[in-house]
């Protein structure tokens, strides 16, 4: 059975925000808008599909339009294409607004072919969206009929039912079609009356392929992709719960079903949602995120007892709802082996535990950066999302421990200074290194550095300080940026 | 009795395991560095989040850089559970923490718990006096002006089991080993004439 929905796109459109009056949807394509999709008035109106913009205008000035979502239409699609799930097994999407169904031996469960084609367009009328359907013996044929006209072949009459269609129901290209028409061959009905050979040397062999699937010699099996896992597990309780102990013993319920379903699809859990329904229709929400990929329901467990502990049960939880919102894959791994495992998982867990406190943007390494600006040379980057990386040696002018944002000092003397106050301290050089000369980045406007270039100095003090400091020979003044050990 | 002037050696500056310990003075960032050094292991250093001083990877001896853990916890609390939690975790070799506020005596004790249970070391930067009577040691750190860079005073103020004293060490950055240098002190004996 082939499903097509003439005007998917205009109609899940306006299911959200009906409009009255003629209606497009308008898509950009070779630098000029192009109708997508019409409503049946602007069909009425004269308005054709892939007219431009411009001229549809022309035709009917009161046109409302709207960009279209070529998401959005696939996403809807999708949606129809598992609600089909309810007339066939084998369901696939079939180009960008139709479907098909392999409903063998399924028509007499609704009580014949007719009463499944009834029974389809009286539900999809009733939400709204037009259809035509078609069933025949063979994919091909289905999808030809649906196309024009729809229906149904009965079995046996294969050839009879399609013989009256245009040979561009054949899915064959434009070039080809318009070829045949060229030669007078314009229904499907020639085409077949036609000795096969010069045909297939004339107009390539796609086209007796295609002949064949519609006339059923050539099997062509409705392929459905495979629904992507959903890794989402419910329990509703008989009487709602309230303790803290209930309530994580639910959730570890829950786990074990989640992580099982993890562990069949080889993945983990990065973020993990837990929705609470409370008796009075409110929701509470317990939200952690994970380290690394976990699916270790002790482990996720322990991350949850802060968050459970802290929501607010009014007069009983009722139903209990455990998402994992983000998944990674996950290799399986040989567990209980080596101390260098458990140390990666303890550190896992700590990481977890810390950023699902104070938040995993505080949760640090120090990672290498390509850049001679001391500021810029590493970068803070969340543990949680990223490896240690080791930093290549170091092999310039000696770096302090410490950095910090610069410092001006204070009545300094001599050059490099002899003496200075810095941060309320009288120092005096004992011994200086330098300069170390860095420019700016110039192709990155830093604030920081808008005044130009640093002459860098190791300074040593008397008083005990070995300090980083800089000289701007464009704006002339000290400053101290870092400490050394 | 042995004393720390009669044999000085590396490990008169090693930090007891499983406990917590202090550093005050001008040089603490320099000694956590040294520590971090000795410790094998991941290590974790507590900042707060409006601290502008941080660690400079450049500036950092070769191979901490990678096991080092930065947490930036906004505000006291979140910070004393940050070391707390830290302190827990077993794969975590040392801990170090920089908290702006004097460490109570129930913070204090807290930590020595938690790093008994760990088996971890910790190393509390604070401000001076503002430690906590559950320390296990106090080093009062300070870098020495001298002919040579790289000397360090580092002086042992508090000692719950074990001899107090001033170490002066002579430690550069990039590598490892530290080099004790004893203390000049006055000859209470006149000096064996040269031969």
């Amino acid at each position: 059975m082939s499903i097509w929905f003439p005007r998917l796109a205009s109609e899940t459109s306006l299911r959200t925000r009906p409009v009255e009056g003629p209606f497009a949807l308008i898509h950009r394509s070779a630098n000029a808008d192009h109708l997508h999709c019409l409503n049946p008035l602007a069909e009425r109106h004269g308005l054709r599909r892939g007219m431009s913009l411009a001229d549809a205008r022309a035709i009917c000035p009161d046109l409302a339009t709207r960009p279209a979502d070529l998401v959005a239409e696939a996403r809807s699609l999708t949606t129809l294409r598992r609600w089909a799930g309810r007339y066939a097994p084998m369901v696939a999407v079939s180009g960008s607004d139709g479907l098909i169904a392999d409903i063998t031996g399924v028509a007499h469960l609704f009580g014949g072919e007719a009463e499944v084609r009834g029974d389809l367009h009286a539900r999809l009328a009733q939400a709204g969206l037009s259809v035509t359907s078609a069933i025949a013996g063979s994919l091909g044929a289905a999808h030809a009929l649906a196309r024009h006209g729809g229906g149904i072949i009965a079995e046996g009459a294969l050839q009879a039912g399609i013989e009256h269609l245009p040979v561009s129901a054949l899915r064959i290209e434009h070039a080809t079609a318009e070829a045949l028409a060229r030669v007078g061959l314009a229904r499907i009905g020639d085409l077949i009356a036609q000795p096969r050979a010069p045909l297939a040397r004339r107009f390539g062999i796609a086209l007796i392929q295609r002949l064949d699937q519609i006339l059923g010699h050539q099997p062509e099996p409705v392929s459905a992709d495979p629904d992507p896992p959903h890794f989402g597990v419910r329990m509703t309780l008989p009487d709602p719960i309230g303790l803290t102990s209930d309530v994580m013993a639910g959730l570890a319920r829950l786990l074990d079903r989640l992580c099982t379903t993890l562990a069949l699809h080889r993945r983990g859990a990065r973020r993990l949602r837990l929705e609470l329904r409370r008796v009075d229709r409110g929701t509470v929400q317990v939200e952690i995120g994970l380290a690394r990929a976990m699916r270790d329901p002790a482990r996720i467990l322990a991350l949850f007892a802060k968050g459970v502990e802290e929501i607010n049960a009014g007069f009983g939880i009722d139903a209990l709802r455990l998402f994992a919102a983000i998944t990674e894959p996950m290799a399986p791994e040989q567990i209980g082996h080596g101390a260098q495992v458990k140390t990666e998982d303890a550190l896992a867990d700590l990481v977890s535990r810390l950023g699902n406190r104070i938040g995993f943007d505080r949760v640090l390494r120090l990672a290498p950066a390509d850049s001679l600006i001391p500021e810029r040379s590493f970068q803070m980057v969340s543990a949680a999302w990223s490896e240690p990386v080791a930093a290549p040696p170091w092999s310039g002018p000696p770096r302090p421990i410490t950095l910090f944002p610069p410092e001006p000092v204070t009545q300094v003397s001599g050059h490099p200074p002899a003496r200075f106050r810095w941060r309320r301290m009288r120092l005096t050089t004992l011994r200086a290194q330098g300069p170390e000369r860095i420019a700016p980045e110039w192709w990155f406007d830093d604030p920081a550095w808008r005044s130009g270039l640093r002459d860098y100095w190791r300074i040593e003090t008397q008083e005990g300080p070995r300090l980083w400091l800089f000289h701007t020979p464009q704006t002339p003044s000290w400053c101290v940026q870092g400490e050394f050990a | 009795m042995k004393t720390l002037r009669d044999r000085p050696s590396s490990d008169s500056l090693a930090l007891a395991k499983a406990r917590v310990h202090e550093a005050e003075g001008p040089g603490r960032r320099a000694f956590a560095v040294y520590q971090g050094l000795r410790h094998p292991g991941p290590v974790v250093w507590v900042l707060p989040a409006h601290e502008p001083q941080r660690p400079l990877l450049a500036g950092l001896p070769s191979g901490l850089g990678e096991r080092l853990m930065i947490l930036t916890p906004k505000g006291e609390t979140d910070l004393l559970w940050c070391v707390e939690e830290a302190l827990r975790a077993s794969p975590v070799a040392l801990v170090i923490a920089e908290p702006q506020q004097p460490l109570s005596l129930t913070a204090g004790r807290r930590f020595q718990l938690a790093a008994e249970a760990g088996r971890t070391v910790g190393l509390m930067l604070i401000q001076e006096g503002q430690g906590s009577n559950a320390t296990e040691t106090r080093w009062h750190c300070a870098p020495l002006a001298t002919t040579d860079s790289t000397l360090h005073s580092w002086s042992l103020n508090k000692n719950k089991s074990g001899t107090i004293g001033t170490l002066i060490a002579e430690w550069d950055v990039t590598s490892p080993h530290v080099h004790l240098v004893s203390q000049a002190g006055e000859r209470d004996q006149l000096a064996d004439p040269a031969r």
